[in-house]
């Protein structure tokens, strides 16, 4: 019981950190058509920006400057970059972006090196705020749900409640409608592509000091948040949420699990040897496989129901 | 019941709560050229994705030559024997005119998904596909890539590639849409070539070609039918004058 | 009738009407210079007093070889057919993987096979993985088939890392290609012998790649990538092309995969790691994905910077990733489509017109590569270079990063000479667009 509300707590909080970087992702790709390599990379920038603004300054004007300067970013690369391509079609945008992160991380390489940087917790925030059946339940964790719901929140108020919103509402389903209706289409553009790059650096802002500040820490979070924008489907912020807590939750109770379908098949009687064929698949556990997990649930989604939980378009 | 080329019971289409077919009954024999006439939005380029499988039925049947094609992908409705143009030019733009018409071969000559045969080796594909594109008056521009044509060019191309096959039954959607007078003339007398002892059915706007090319009018008006007759009669009938011809009509 | 016969003669009857081994020759000389050069490229390295053949060089052009068949199975899939993948190095790395359990399942006796074809072993490993792969990926295209390699991409990668009895784990399979069951009596202990080996696989494979194109399932594969509809109504089932096209490229990256484990006697799970992939597609990108032998220039470019680049600093990977964005936003058709874009202005004999432009814009343009190779190699060299204990080289002068000139030296070359450029490239595009104009003028587009 203790094993699963631990669980279960860590699940959402690690959920609630990839719907900030998914939803920034959901958001360009339905509206763009961009399949945003770069985004998993703007998490990472937010992480080590904060990281020096945080030596320099403190971790609160960090939480602020940092998304900033991604957004910023975000829209030069938009204005610049991807606007120019464009005309080139998907495929050259999703090339674009590829090519961006690849260099980002070798920049990101060169200006703080190859090792993980100590971005640490800070130490107002780094105290157990309740224990759950004598485990610790660290303030810090609270505090990236607070701020994840916050952001949650803001994203909703700001797409119900003001004009650019219901704009960019109209374009996540019907985005040439949009522009025929005579919205300055370019102009949503790079304010979402800015606004998603900002949310996904406010993510490494609260994420990097969790998990660890690497230079391959693009690489390594990218392909799990394409599975989760996959898994919830284009054109739909909700099936995202949904989305990211399930990958969150299977992936921290993946951890947890120490079982293998060697132990499914026991439970029906049979016993798995060293001589059974594939005996070495069977008996793996289910941490080891964890990493796996999210890669079979986007094959699987994309072969039966390629339009995600709640999708409303085809990519 | 195979002297009926194409045949339609019932059929139903809706998008959503829009009902855009609403029950059409019609039967096309075999070897008649058939056109279907009709306001803007009446229907009959659904019709046609119907016909052809590119949408699937919401309800009643479509039957060619007997054979009932509800359920079946496109590609496979085309091994059946039935071909189509597109309203908007459909052709493979990078290829080069000779290599689109050969592709049009390709299956029907027993090609499929073989990786062994080498085409430049392949004569007797290679001169039908040389008489095909001389029939299409294309022969100047034979390994043009496609997408540089003219548009009348690529209208004519198209429809090359829709009847190399040897389809027997062949769908035109707007074939002579865009053209000038004397291009009509000319795709028209193309038309009425390939499509001999073929049959066919044409969705047209220009009354000179309907008029000129079918033995049979079938008129759409808000997806049903409200006449299919022989031309002479069409025109005089008082329903489809109001609806679309016009009192002034010739 | 029309008089004009000679355009009319489709190629196959032009072979048939001269015969003989000569015109088969003239017309494909270029394959068989190629063929030749490939063999006596080595020798320019070779070192006339030890009378040894440069290691470093035969490893070098070894890779380019089976990165270039690689490459060009990549381009069937992405040319050919549309298709992105992000996980073609499966097809590559499990073919790696076959050859290898193949080469000491011939060592310990179990099986017999010539050595020299073991690439063989390793391309139906390839063609049997591609089918598995193929048949789940194919179902969807453009990004939703680009996302299931990536997924399927990574799941493999991580397979590689975990199970021990196929992928040997973190380890790999260790192999060894001296087996004595040559077809011609070689030993292949030499890495000549073996450099011999993959130039003749190359070019078998190359040639097969290239027929292939020729084949109905070929033709169709550029008939379904640029109009799937009509593909269909021609007869052709798109998906079962895509498929097929798939498969047939996984046993050609096989092939490749194959000479990789024959070259370096191990294969590990980096043949089939994403980074793998994304070389391939680095490659036929910068090279130019439309044509045929686009893969094959921008294979030579990516080893060249990979190989040689690498030695003298850590920042290779930047320049890559450099050249590719460049590539996409101002060249989307590779090295080849800019050669390409010549060909209007050469045929009407106008070509030495560009000389002069070209020399205006190559000084400024090499001036802001150095500025800008200066910086990267000086914020390299503080953050990574220094703890791996290197001092740091113009040329031959040493330079201490910690000065300010050397930065201000990178800046400046960097930005003056791109705003000279961006002059001097605005009087190339005029010439350029005066010629091009001349071009169509006259009829020369075609």
């Amino acid at each position: 019981m203790e094993v699963f509300l631990v669980s279960l707590l860590n699940g959402l909080v690690y959920g609630m950190l990839l719907f900030m970087l998914a939803s920034g992702l959901t958001l360009i790709l339905s509206m763009m058509g961009v399949l945003n390599f770069a985004h998993a990379s703007a998490y990472m920038l937010g992480a080590y920006f904060a990281y020096t603004i945080s030596q320099q300054i403190g971790f609160w004007p960090a939480l602020v400057l940092a998304p900033l300067l991604c957004g910023a970013i975000g829209a030069a690369i938009e204005m610049y970059g991807l606007r120019r391509v464009h005309r080139n079609g998907h495929i050259a945008e999703l090339l674009f972006t590829f090519g961006l992160a690849l260099i980002i991380e070798k920049v990101v390489q060169m200006t703080w090196g190859l090792i993980p940087v100590p971005y640490r917790i800070p130490a107002g925030l780094d105290f157990p705020l309740f224990t759950v059946y004598g485990t610790h339940f660290p303030a810090y964790r609270a505090f990236m749900l607070l701020i994840s719901a916050l952001m949650f929140g803001a994203i909703w108020l700001g797409l119900t409640r003001t004009r650019i919103g219901l704009v960019i509402q109209a374009a996540l389903h019907h985005p040439e409608m949009v522009g025929a209706l005579g919205h300055n289409v370019p102009r949503v553009f790079t304010t979402v592509f800015a606004a998603g790059t900002a949310l996904a650096g406010l993510a490494g802002v609260i994420g990097g000091n969790y998990q660890v500040t690497e230079p391959a820490m693009a690489f390594t979070m990218g392909p799990i948040v394409f599975v989760v924008v996959v898994f919830g489907g284009l054109g739909s912020l909700t099936g995202c949420f949904i989305a990211s807590l399930l990958m969150g939750l299977i992936q921290t109770f993946a951890v947890v699990l120490d079982y293998s379908l060697a132990d499914l098949l026991r439970w029906f009687g049979l016993t798995v040897t060293s001589a059974t064929p594939f005996h070495e698949v069977l008996t793996v556990p289910l941490p080891r496989i964890g990493a796996l997990l999210p890669y079979v649930l986007l094959v699987l989604i994309l072969v039966f129901k390629p339009r995600g939980l709640m999708g409303t378009r085809d990519t | 019941m195979s002297d009926v080329a194409i045949s339609l019971r019932d059929v139903r289409k809706s998008f959503g709560r829009t009902e855009i077919i609403r029950g059409v009954d019609l039967d096309i024999p075999r070897g008649q050229r058939h056109a279907m006439i009709g306001p803007n939005g009446a229907g009959k380029t659904t019709l046609f994705n119907l016909i052809s499988g590119r949408f699937p039925l919401t309800s009643g049947t479509i039957a060619l030559n007997g054979r009932s094609i509800g359920g079946l992908a496109p590609h496979e409705i085309n091994r059946l024997g039935l071909s189509r143009s597109f309203q908007i030019t459909s052709i493979f733009p990078r290829l080069t005119v000779f290599e689109n018409i050969r592709c049009g071969l390709l299956w029907a000559r027993g090609y499929r998904y073989s990786f062994w045969h080498l085409l430049g080796g392949q004569r007797a594909l290679n001169e039908e596909t040389d008489m095909l594109i001389e029939r299409l008056n294309l022969q100047g521009r034979r390994n043009v890539p496609a997408g540089l044509l003219s548009y009348a060019e690529q209208r004519a191309l198209e429809v090359g590639i829709t009847v190399a096959g040897g389809a027997d039954i062949i769908l035109l959607d707007e074939p002579t849409a865009g053209m000038s007078h004397s291009e009509t003339e000319y795709a028209v007398a193309l038309i009425r070539a390939v499509s001999e002892g073929k049959t066919l059915l044409v969705v047209e706007h220009d009354m000179s070609v309907v008029f000129g090319l079918a033995d049979v009018i079938t008129v759409l008006v808000y997806g049903e039918v409200i006449a299919s007759d022989v031309p002479a009669r069409i025109r005089g009938d008082k329903a489809v004058q109001e609806a679309y011809l016009g009192t002034e009509a010739a | 009738m029309s008089a004009d016969a000679t355009q009319r003669a489709p190629r196959g009857t032009a072979l048939v009407a001269a015969p003989g081994f000569a015109a088969f020759a003239r017309r494909y000389w270029l394959w068989f210079a190629a063929f030749v050069a490939a063999l006596l490229l080595p020798w320019l390295f070779f070192d006339w007093s030890t009378h040894r053949h440069s290691g470093f060089a035969l490893t070098m052009l070894s890779e380019i070889g089976l990165m270039s068949v690689f490459a060009l199975s990549f381009n069937m899939q992405m040319g050919q057919a549309g298709l992105l993948s992000f996980g073609h190095a499966i097809l590559f790395g499990l073919g790696g993987y076959v050859a290898a359990h193949t080469l000491n399942a011939i060592k310990a006796g179990t099986i017999w096979l010539p050595v020299e074809l073991v690439p063989l072993a390793g391309g139906l490993g390839g063609l049997v993985f591609g089918a598995l792969f193929g048949y789940v990926a194919t179902q969807q295209r453009a990004t939703a088939f680009a996302m299931i390699t990536m997924g399927l991409g990574e799941l493999v990668a991580a397979c590689a890392l975990m199970f021990m009895a196929f992928f040997g784990g973190e380890g790999g399979i260790s192999t060894d290609r001296v087996t004595g069951t040559s077809m011609v009596g070689v030993s292949y202990s030499s890495s000549w012998e073996v450099y011999c080996l993959v130039v003749v696989w190359t070019a078998i494979a190359t040639v097969a790649m290239r027929l292939q194109t020729q084949t109905p399932l070929g033709r169709m594969a550029n008939a379904a990538r640029d109009n799937f509809e009509r593909a269909q109504f021609v007869g052709y089932d798109p998906r079962m092309v895509r498929f097929y096209q798939f498969a047939l490229s996984g046993f050609f990256a096989g092939i490749g995969g194959g000479l990789y484990a024959i070259v370096y006697e191990i294969v590990t799970f980096d043949t089939v790691a994403a980074s793998k992939s994304a070389t391939a597609l680095l490659a036929t990108y910068i090279g130019g994905a439309g044509g045929f032998f686009g893969p094959l220039l921008g294979t030579i470019v990516v080893v060249l910077l990979q190989s040689g680049v690498s030695l003298l600093s850590n920042a290779w990977l930047l320049y890559v990733g450099v050249l590719f964005i460049v590539m996409v936003m101002y060249a989307p058709g590779g090295l080849v489509g800019i050669i390409a874009q010549h060909a209007p202005i050469a045929r009407t004999g106008r070509l030495r017109e560009l000389v002069v432009p070209y020399l205006r814009i190559l000084v400024p343009g090499v001036l802001s590569v150095f500025g800008f190779v200066l910086l990267v190699e000086l914020a390299s060299f503080t953050t990574i270079g220094v703890a791996q204990g290197k001092a740091f080289k113009i040329g031959f002068h040493a330079v201490d990063p910690a000065t300010a000139f050397p930065w201000l030296l990178g800046a400046a070359a960097l930005i003056g000479g791109g705003a000279w450029l961006r002059l001097e490239a605005r009087g190339f595009r005029t010439r350029w667009d005066a010629l091009i104009a001349d071009a169509k003028a006259k009829g020369a587009m075609l």
